[in-house]
């Protein structure tokens, strides 16, 4: 994980349309796509914060929050 | 400018989502992009108007909480024009499909470019029709498989840069799905400048051009625009002739902005006559 | 004041008519032979702080006019003969959005480029069908300069009260005629302005519900109220919705708002049809025509010949023209094709075997020989 930051992955199920754009292209491999075929973070701890899936989710499904701690 | 979070929800009307278009269409991430350079500027919704055309990817207009237009296909550029004339404190911005913006729109496009008029053109360009079943278009390029051309495309394409710096816009830039935060920066840049401005982004069709051409899924459909294009100039293009460049190709501010020239050339000169 | 008294063209009349409506804007492309319009609003809106563009064609015309009224804009673009084919699409376009904005259609000869100096009435029926799908329209003739401003400006009126592309069929022989037009003061032809939502920004606004004056008010791209135009079947809100329910009341609303107010819409003339045994039922120059007809019967023979000359000619007033025609022994339509507004006639009155048809298609005006070619058919004299 990002240091001194913590991501949260929120993702709209019921927009997500598994169609795979951002587990294909996420860096650090933190996302699937469950049984149902929807988007998933699997490793979240992994996470980078750089939000290209956000950019790219033509369904507008993933929103990565970032907060500055520690 | 804007240093809040961007919110989606600011902008769009959210009881038509999840939205129609097919899983991995990229007509929903030029739309993400958009939306995030309109967030950019910091502009009001009330403030933007979205005029489409006909298309999977003219739905755009129906999903954002703009003063938004769906007009007739080829027909969102002179609907924008009479939108723009009648009220130039709007932020007009056409989003339309290649089909609708090079093929049956193709003469209103060369002629907004000509006006240099204050307009934004996104063209989400797939490369096929989608909404109509995978027919070839203008953009599709010679031997892509259509519904039309089962044999292959017999014609050559446009060059949607090239066509639109020749007929005189004063903004002309090209980018792609994959390139998301390009795409989001060159259409801020776009909105941003005045007179007509061209953003070319090449998106994709895995319904409809992905199966019939064996291109992949979305992903490999994205990844093909990671592999196959290049910053403008990139030395790459000395070896691979063929690479799609990316950039802003014009921007130029000296050219006088239509709205502008009609105040100036014809209603201040006939009120200073009397 | 000095009244205004002009002695103007056609297409001044028409012009002067727009500007006294209060038009802002217009767009267009060439075409004989209407392009005076577009020549003179060139010169005359900017005067006025308005706009007026030269498209690229008459598809581009048609949608920039329909822009412009979306952005509150009173508007409208003039063409003839293939210009007029090619707007048909923007003219659905705008029955369905239920944009206003008035088409000016100076007739030539068609089909085809036909001849592009000569009159002819054929579009009638275009006008009333020309774009595809169930829709009503508003269309509207005059014989006269006076009439050709004072059309114009209802034009305009009927276009904001109902919502609707409003059609002005003239020709090319009004257009060309220059004749004495007196240019009413401000106030004297009532003008009616956009009629626009008191809806407070911020609230839920519906462009497409109608109000308890059975208007349905509209707001301007850009004042607040973040409404979606589109030309699919679409709800009250304007998005959308192709359920069975909402499709079926939208057709009809789109017809009916129209048709059953065809009588409140309907403008003609009568002229000496207290005691006409024959009526002749003409629009546009043709009128001019069908009157020295009927004078020339009455002064010369004695037989009561009157004319209905109808100003509005979609909707069809059915009522009226049955009406009118009730007493009459025989009825002649008059109209420069080869057969339009005579089936309308023909479907409306008691009797339609009584209703007789004189026309011309050889790009020449109708003449008061041809009408009353008709009428010495009909009556067994002739003068
Ligand atoms: C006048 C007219 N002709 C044809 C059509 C049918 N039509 C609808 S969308 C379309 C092509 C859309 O292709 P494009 O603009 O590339 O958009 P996409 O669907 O690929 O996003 C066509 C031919 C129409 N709606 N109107
Ligand atoms: S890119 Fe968006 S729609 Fe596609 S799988 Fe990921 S979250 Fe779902
Ligand atoms: S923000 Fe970056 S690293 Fe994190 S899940 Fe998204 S693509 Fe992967
Ligand atoms: S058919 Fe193609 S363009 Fe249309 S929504 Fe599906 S993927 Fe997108």
């Amino acid at each position: 994980m990002a240091k001194g930051k913590s991501v949260t992955h929120v993702i709209n199920r019921d927009w997500c349309k598994g169609c795979g754009i951002c587990v294909h292209f996420c860096p650090k491999q933190v996302l699937e796509l469950d049984s149902d075929e929807k988007a998933v973070a699997a490793r979240p701890e992994d996470c980078i914060g750089c939000k290209l899936c956000e950019l790219r989710c033509p369904d507008l499904a993933i929103q990565i929050l970032i907060e500055e701690g520690e | 400018m804007s240093d809040t979070q961007f919110d989606v929800n600011k902008y769009i009307r959210a009881q038509f989502f999840p939205q129609m278009w097919c899983p991995g269409c990229g007509h929903g991430t030029v739309m993400g992009a958009l939306l995030r350079a309109i967030h950019d500027l910091g502009l009001e919704n009330d403030d933007v108007s979205v005029v489409s055309g006909i298309g999977c990817s003219s739905r755009i207009s129906g999903y954002l909480d703009f003063n938004t237009a769906h007009t007739m296909h080829g027909r969102a550029l002179p609907t924008a024009t009479g939108i723009k004339l009648a009220n130039p404190n709007l932020k007009v911005i056409v989003p339309f499909g290649d089909g609708d913006s090079t093929a049956i729109g193709g003469n209103h496009f060369i002629h907004a470019c000509r006006r240099n008029i204050d307009i934004t053109a996104i063209v989400m360009n797939n490369r096929i029709y989608g909404m109509t079943g995978g027919q070839y278009s203008p953009m599709s390029g010679r031997g892509v498989k259509a519904s039309t051309a089962p044999y292959g495309v017999p014609d050559e394409s446009f060059d949607l840069v090239e066509l639109a710096k020749g007929a005189g816009a004063s903004f002309v830039a090209r980018t792609t799905v994959y390139h998301a935060k390009e795409a989001q920066n060159t259409i801020k840049k776009a909105i941003e400048h005045k007179g007509f401005s061209v953003v070319e982004i090449l998106s994709m069709c895995p319904t409809q051009f992905g199966r019939k051409n064996k291109a992949g899924e979305a992903p490999q459909m994205m990844e093909w625009y990671k592999d196959n294009t290049v910053p403008m100039g990139s030395k790459k293009l000395a070896d691979n002739p063929d690479l799609i460049q990316r950039g802003v190709f014009v921007d130029d501010n000296e050219r006088l902005e239509y709205c502008t020239a009609y105040q100036e050339l014809v209603i201040d000169k006939v009120m200073k006559k009397g | 004041m000095a009244e205004n008294i002009q002695f103007i063209p056609g297409s001044d009349a028409c012009i002067e008519g727009a500007l006294y409506a209060g038009c802002e804007f217009f767009a267009g492309y060439p075409i004989t032979p209407s392009s005076e319009v577009a020549e003179g609003l060139s010169k005359e809106l900017p005067k006025r702080g308005g706009k007026f563009i030269q498209m690229e064609d008459e598809i581009a015309s048609m949608a920039c006019v329909i822009g412009a009224s979306l952005a509150g804009k009173k508007s409208m673009t003039a063409t003839s003969g293939p210009g007029f084919s090619l707007k048909q699409e923007g003219i659905g376009y705008a029955c369905m959005t239920e944009t206003p904005c008035v088409i000016a259609n100076v007739q030539r000869g068609g089909p085809s480029t036909g001849n592009p100096t000569h009159v002819a009435q054929g579009d009638t029926m275009q006008a009333r069908w020309g774009a595809h799908g169930d829709h009503s329209i508003i269309a509207m003739t005059a014989s006269n300069l006076q009439d050709v401003f004072k059309m114009t400006v209802e034009a305009f009126n009927l276009a904001e009260t109902y919502r609707t592309p409003v059609v002005l069929m003239f020709d090319e022989a009004t257009q060309h005629l220059r004749e004495k037009v007196v240019i009413p003061e401000p106030g004297e032809i009532e003008v009616i302005d956009r009629i626009r939502t008191d809806i407070p920004v911020g609230e839920q606004y519906y462009p497409y519900l109608t109000d308890a004056n059975g208007q349905r008010p509209m707001s301007d791209f850009g004042a607040g109220h973040r409404f979606h135009v589109t030309g699919l079947h679409h709800n009250l809100l304007g998005f959308p919705d192709v359920s069975p329910e909402n499709v079926n009341e939208l057709i009809h609303h789109l017809v009916d708002k129209i048709d059953s107010k065809a009588n409140e819409i309907a403008r003609y003339k009568e002229y000496y049809m207290d005691d006409a045994d024959y009526v002749i039922v003409c629009y546009g120059t043709t009128t001019r025509s069908a009157l020295q007809a009927a004078e020339d019967y009455r002064n010369q023979l004695g037989i009561k010949v009157g004319v209905l000359e109808l100003q509005v000619v979609w909707p069809f007033a059915d009522e009226i023209v049955r009406e009118k025609c009730a007493n009459a022994k025989a009825v002649i339509v008059s109209e420069m094709n080869m057969g339009q507004i005579v089936r309308e006639v023909r479907r409306v009155v008691d009797q339609p075997e009584k209703v007789y048809f004189s026309n011309r298609v050889d790009n020449q005006i109708i003449k008061p020989a041809d009408i009353k070619a008709a009428l010495r058919m009909i009556t067994g004299k002739g003068v």
